[in-house]
């Protein structure tokens, strides 16, 4: 019997101890007519059968050169970061409920907590959330709570933040009558410019929300926008991508006072692609703001004797206590994975992580040159950009990535998906693991499909 | 010690650079106002230095993998090592989320199957994976609740009826998603008030939101009639999954009348805790709610006599409440609850609530005889029971935190304490069916000697832990004083 170590005799003594003939008679409180039948699944299958199972069905999707990225980036992780993480104390243990019994753990929270507020330049930090997208709609809900000037329940959302983050965060806060509002792009630079926002000035809105890069790869004018934004009342909730932050400047120094809220998708901090989780969403804010924060926060103590110790603080917000009056219903945060960004943070520091993202700058460069050496093809927007790059092709993007596919490339996102007006437009991006000649391939195969 | 206090400017582990590393003008396209000033504070460590700070971090950890853990309602059953390993195979770590369908099908066969295998062992019409934990689980369930009376122009259901003792996210939830909650009380032997409820129901009721086993660990006898009661005031029921476990192969939910439930797969289905997440919450809808679920879903079509697989979004699923996280969910957890559930296949999937339940009633029974008392006598344990440590702390001034503590000092995680609120100084225990007799008796021998010696000596008790690695900590020191952070300028 898989994991269930119950011999025979067991069984007949602990029976004998309660007082019962069987197990069966140990349901004897649940009305008959609704004990469940035998399962239509399969029978169960030995680690051995299993392994291979998975095994096979891992190996049909791999061999693949990866160029997509929009949200989630393939990064080199350091072999040790999955190494430590997966120690069973680590691995097995729950939330840090008893304290004296999770010092590792709360040690740990208070470490990542530290190095996502140094990362952003913000205050505060919380333990992590679900994701980025999710993450969006919890920055949201909490500046209508903490926006105090401002009785709107809308805030203004542009059009150059991932889609996929737009549509999590409207499916999470529309049920209590909080409405996101499109804000427009500039075509020429795929930016969001004052011109875009002239039209809401006077508005009561609770925040704006500026991503940095955006979801083009372009890099907004992060300054005007933040200053524009409290100029108007509103909050300023920045949406980031951590490595980026080794590079360009952190929410909290944007503009005259910084972003009020930082958050964004933890994964390109050593969380492997695997499919799109678990990931792990930070946010962070300003201390004056720290009691609407939702989510688990760590904070650092004395034991009764003084020693240093870490234990969970701030309760009094979360659901276990507050119930219907909680700021948000999170019960958990993503701690394996905000373990596995605490270690390879240490592991890189911030040289490290600088030469990441330059590196990821410079092949996303290269790659652009490369590709627009091609007949047709050109970028789509004019602005610098960070990692990611969208072009404009001179036929349908989706029979192009359908080709590249078949060359075992995976060229990018079709973005008329999301955009209609961006017809016949890719966004790709090149990390820091492709080499020189996985960007030559990627341009010769694009070649040879636009040649055909 | 922490990690920033072991940094030296300067030093780096280099192994981890990047390979290409050519000019340092290669920024120089960003314009200047948009670039960092300041290197952030981060620490300056070598790789050796990162592995043996971590490494030691852990071992301050209780965990399943080193002790027993029966905290209830949370299900910490042993965690299969080869689940972890195949979730971390190559191939599975390296596919994009949004990678195309035809470099997908090993992945996407997984999620089909389990969500198949979901489906038939919760007795459920459909299920959804994408959920991230079980929190959001219940807001996805709530929310298709909520799409189901919208659809309908149903538009005065106000309110979601929850039992006093449910667990804080069902009122959180219904609060997001736009509805007011009404408590309904228990009575005293741990069953929902039925002559309450039935007042409570009316033309606002939108849901029932409840757990069966009920966080008081029996089984809620009068499970029918509080379904017809709710049906029929044109309310929806909702199965928090929490206690799944404890009926897991014996009852299905949707054969209890349930419309929607949520499971949390970190516990029923053996996934790591993780030191808090992640978990992963997929939802199970009966006929009523398939057209609202959350996308994406896995389908599988025939093609040329193959099986292909595809994602269903909101053009297959049109009135769906759309997508709750960026991409699927926590992909990789589902993978090892996959794997789990092949493991366990037909037969042992009923294994898992018989197996459960007799290690719970076995330690209830030793416990009741060792003198403790329980908060629901004549009862059956369900997989977990409530002992009140009233006495102990009116008579010996030691009460259920101050037992909680001492239990650390004999290598036992403390159960669940002061939950559910209603039973005074509770212990709600929870041991699993992954654990065996001589663990659970090692566990009751503890207790019998904590109470042994909070008759000698209650200072001594109410004084602990003693060996772990750090004593009661200042909660209050904690609120009052935040330190949520390192800064370089503590240092100084």
């Amino acid at each position: 019997m898989p994991y269930i170590p119950h011999t025979d005799e067991d069984v007949k003594a602990m029976l004998d101890t309660i007082g019962v003939n069987s197990i069966d008679d140990l349901f004897d409180e649940i009305p008959k007519d609704i004990l469940a039948k035998n399962f239509d699944i399969p029978e169960g299958i030995s680690e051995m059968e299993m392994m291979r199972l998975m095994s096979e069905r891992a190996a049909a999707d791999s061999n693949v050169s990866c160029f997509i990225g929009a949200g989630a980036y393939e990064h080199h992780i350091p072999a040790a970061v999955w190494d430590v993480v997966s120690r069973g104390e680590f691995l097995t243990a729950y939330t840090p409920y008893q304290a004296e019994a999770s010092q590792g753990t709360l040690q740990v929270i208070y470490e990542y907590q530290t190095n996502m507020a140094n990362l952003t330049a913000m205050d505060v930090s919380n333990a992590s959330l679900y994701d980025g997208g999710s993450g969006m709609a919890e920055a949201a809900l909490m500046a209508i709570r903490a926006n105090k000037k401002s009785k709107s329940r809308k805030v203004l959302v542009p059009r150059t933040i991932s889609p996929l983050y737009r549509d999590t965060a409207h499916n999470i806060v529309t049920n209590q009558n909080i409405e996101l509002v499109d804000v427009n792009f500039d075509s020429e630079g795929g930016n969001t410019t004052l011109e875009n926002l002239k039209q809401y000035e006077g508005e009561d809105f609770a925040a704006l929300i500026i991503a940095q890069p955006n979801f083009f790869g372009v890099l907004e004018d992060v300054n005007e926008l933040t200053d524009w934004a409290h100029a108007n009342g509103m909050l300023v909730i920045a949406v980031v991508n951590p490595i980026s932050l080794a590079l360009l400047t952190p929410p909290g120094e944007w503009g005259e006072s910084g972003a009020d809220i930082a958050i964004g998708e933890g994964q390109p901090l050593g969380v492997p692609l695997s499919s799109g989780g678990p990931y792990f969403g930070f946010i962070c804010c300003k201390q004056k703001i720290v009691r609407q924060m939702p989510g688990r926060i760590i904070g650092r103590t004395v034991d009764m004797e003084g020693k240093e110790g870490f234990t969970l603080t701030l309760q009094a917000r979360e659901q276990h206590i507050r119930r219907s009056k909680a700021t948000s219903n999170i019960c958990t945060n993503q701690g394996l994975v905000m373990t596995a960004s605490t270690i390879y943070v240490a592991l890189l520091g911030a040289d490290g992580l600088s030469l990441v993202a330059e590196a990821c700058h410079e092949n996303t460069n290269q790659l652009s040159v490369l590709l627009t050496s091609l007949e047709g093809v050109e970028t789509a927007f004019n602005r610098p950009v960070f990692h990611e790059q969208v072009l404009r092709l001179p036929v349908s993007s989706e029979s192009v990535l359908e080709k590249l596919a078949e060359a075992r490339i995976q060229g990018g996102i079709d973005l008329s998906t999301y955009y209609p007006e961006l017809e016949n437009c890719v966004l790709f991006c090149a990390t820091e693991t492709k080499t020189n000649d996985d960007l030559v391939a990627y341009q010769q195969a694009l070649a040879s499909v636009l040649a055909s | 010690m922490l990690i920033y206090e072991k940094s030296q400017a300067g030093r780096r582990s280099i192994s981890q650079a990047p390979i290409t590393s050519t000019t340092n003008t290669k920024v120089s396209d960003i314009p200047e106002g948009l670039l960092r000033k300041k290197k952030a504070a981060l620490a300056e460590v070598s790789e050796m230095q990162v592995v043996r700070h971590y490494t030691n971090l852990s071992r301050r950890n209780f965990s399943i993998d080193t002790q027993f853990y029966p905290l209830g309602s949370c299900t910490m059953k042993y965690n299969p090592r080869g689940a972890h390993k195949s979730a971390m195979l190559p191939g599975f770590l390296g596919r994009h989320p949004l990678a195309p369908e035809s470099q997908s099908q090993g992945f996407l066969a997984c999620m089909y199957d389990l969500q198949e295998i979901l489906k038939e062992v919760t007795g459920m019409k459909g299920v959804s994976l994408t959920p991230m934990a079980g929190a959001q689980g219940e807001f996805a369930g709530v929310a298709m609740i909520r799409a189901y009376h919208d659809a309908r122009e149903d538009f005065e259901r106000t309110e979601i009826l929850i039992p006093s003792a449910a667990h804080g996210t069902n009122p959180a939830t219904a609060v997001m998603c736009g509805y007011k909650v009404r408590e309904i009380p228990v009575d005293k032997n741990g069953d929902v008030d039925l002559a309450a409820l039935k007042e409570a129901v009316g033309p606002e009721t939108a849901g029932l939101m409840m757990t069966n086993p009920s966080t008081c660990g029996v089984f809620e006898r009068s499970i029918k009639e509080i379904a017809s009661t709710v049906h029929e005031a044109g309310g929806l029921l909702y199965y928090d999954g929490a206690n799944l476990n404890a009926i897991l192969g014996k009852v299905c939910p949707g054969d209890m009348g349930f419309d929607v439930m949520h499971m949390n797969l970190h516990k029923t289905f053996a996934t790591p805790h993780g030191g808090g997440g992640p978990g992963a919450g997929p939802v199970g809808v009966g006929e009523r709610l398939l057209p609202y679920m959350p996308t994406p879903i896995v389908g599988k079509e025939s093609v040329d006599g193959k099986d292909v697989y595809r994602w269903l979004d909101e053009k297959d699923i049109p009135q769906t409440i759309g997508r709750l996280s960026t991409y699927m969910g926590n992909a990789g957890v589902l993978l090892r609850a996959y794997y789990y559930a092949r493991l366990l296949g037909r037969e042992g999937m009923h294994r898992v609530a018989e197996y459960s339940t007799l290690n719970a009633n076995y330690m209830m029974k030793r416990c009741e005889n060792a003198g403790f008392e329980l908060a629901y006598p004549g009862r059956r344990a369900t997989h977990e029971f409530i002992i009140t440590l009233s006495s102990q702390a009116k008579n010996l001034g030691v009460n259920a935190m101050d037992f909680a503590k001492r239990l650390l000092d004999y290598g036992y995680h403390a159960p669940t304490t002061y939950f559910p609120l209603l039973v005074p100084e509770c212990w709600l225990i929870e041991p699993t069916e992954t654990e065996s007799p001589d663990e659970l008796d090692g566990f009751v021998e503890a207790m019998i000697q904590i109470q042994k010696e909070s008759e000698e000596n209650a200072e001594m008790v109410k004084g602990a832990p003693y060996n772990q690695t750090v004593r009661r900590l200042d909660d209050v020191k904690a609120a009052r004083e935040l330190d949520l952070k390192w800064s370089p300028a503590q240092e100084s």
